[in-house]
């Protein structure tokens, strides 16, 4: 496999939110805006392809009977360090984001790619792999996070789109409002899949 | 903020699922028979129990008197991985007969982000032993009450015509935003 397939992956064939759905927790909660997907998606693309790193750098090193124990050692030690320099620069976005900044430990995409990916593969395609899934899930966020916010608020990334005196409808910015959007997008995905074939 | 008005804002009001947004992995993957998502909702009902009793020590007696806040992620999933563990081992020993029934469901409570969030919801809230307690077992419960809802929905839902890009994942989430709007009724129960 070439090194830009590594990266292209997870963007597309295998975008841990679209055609794989994992990490569905984040990527429900935080939606509500398309800032707080692009945020939400950086901070779990800097922990992705960090723990892809270290993982790949320490497979011979950690016994094969432990390994998930470890890999969760390495993953939540960046969560820790994404949660303290978030506190520091991000202020706002880190309240908004509140809990779900430590809860990246258990987003099942970064253990799974350890798993799946770093711990059998050497340095550099793991950290492709990494920075190409983490796009894959922030792009995602991002495009889910616009849908609500424009539906729900008449914005995108606080831009007014549409006029002041329009109508919006409040569901899209709360729960129910993220799991229909993200049903609706997982069928449009499908649907282009199979159009593709 | 008395024991019952904790219960009903844990079960109904701020469902862990259906409006937290917790522990939503689980619920999609065991929601396809009655019998299993009810043996996975006895399962987390005890572990988050438990996880918040420990995890209340460590931040009481560990973490705060030494200033180490920082180290609450990494420490809560290390405890709550052990944990699980230890009741597997416990159960195997004590009980088979319900070692038979939840052992399956216990390695995946590990990565159940419902256990880690609560455990630091409880700890944000302010709650002491017994309320944190009680407030891990009515959201563990609520978890339970929507992951049957949704089982029994989806075996109806087997007998129906989907489209064919629904199936599978998008009707699940389309049930779900369906289950939540309804769930939002019961917001005007507690001021």
């Amino acid at each position: 496999m070439k090194n830009s397939s590594y990266f292209l992956n997870g963007l597309w064939k295998e975008n841990p939110t679209l055609v794989i759905v994992l990490g569905t927790c984040p990527t429900l909660a935080v939606t509500t805006a398309a800032i707080n997907g692009l945020g939400m998606g950086a901070a779990t693309t800097f922990v992705l392809v960090f723990s892809n790193l270290f993982v790949a750098l320490l497979k011979n090193f950690i016994p094969d009977k432990v390994r998930i124990a470890g890999f969760i050692i390495i993953i939540a030690t960046f969560v820790t360090i994404v949660d303290l320099i978030m506190k520091a620069y991000t202020p706002a976005l880190y309240e908004t984001l509140g809990i779900f900044i430590p809860l990246i430990v258990v987003n099942c995409i970064i253990l799974g790619r350890a798993e799946a990916f770093a711990q059998r593969n050497k340095i550099f395609p793991s950290i492709l792999d990494g920075l190409g899934m983490g796009l894959g899930f922030t792009l995602a966020l991002t495009l889910m996070g616009s849908f609500r916010e424009l539906l729900g608020n008449g914005s995108i990334f606080n831009i007014k789109i549409l006029s002041a005196n329009a109508k919006t409808i409040l569901l899209f910015i709360m729960p129910p409002g993220a799991f229909l959007t993200y049903g609706y997008m997982v069928a449009i995905s499908n649907y282009i899949k199979s159009q593709l074939k | 903020m008395d024991y019952i008005t904790i219960i009903i804002v844990a079960l109904f009001v701020n469902n862990v699922v259906l409006a937290q947004f917790l522990g939503i992995c689980p619920f999609l993957g065991v929601s396809g028979k009655l019998s299993t998502s009810m043996g996975m909702g006895f399962a987390v009902i005890f572990v988050m129990a438990l996880a918040n009793f420990a995890t209340y020590f460590i931040n009481q007696y560990l973490l705060i008197p030494y200033q180490i806040e920082f180290m609450r992620t990494i420490s809560f999933i290390l405890i709550i991985a052990a944990l699980v563990q230890v009741v597997e081992i416990v159960l195997k020993k004590v009980s088979p007969p319900l070692y038979q029934a939840l052992g399956i469901y216990l390695p995946l409570i590990t990565t159940n982000c419902a256990v880690l969030g609560t455990a630091l919801l409880a700890i944000k809230k302010d709650y002491n032993l017994l309320q944190s307690v009680v407030y891990a077992s009515s959201t563990a419960a609520g978890f339970m009450l929507a992951l049957v809802i949704m089982a029994g929905i989806r075996e109806q839902l087997e007998l129906v015509n989907i489209p064919k890009g629904m199936k599978g994942f998008p009707i699940s989430f389309i049930l779900a935003g369906l289950l939540s709007l309804a769930f939002m009724g019961f917001a005007g129960l507690v001021k």
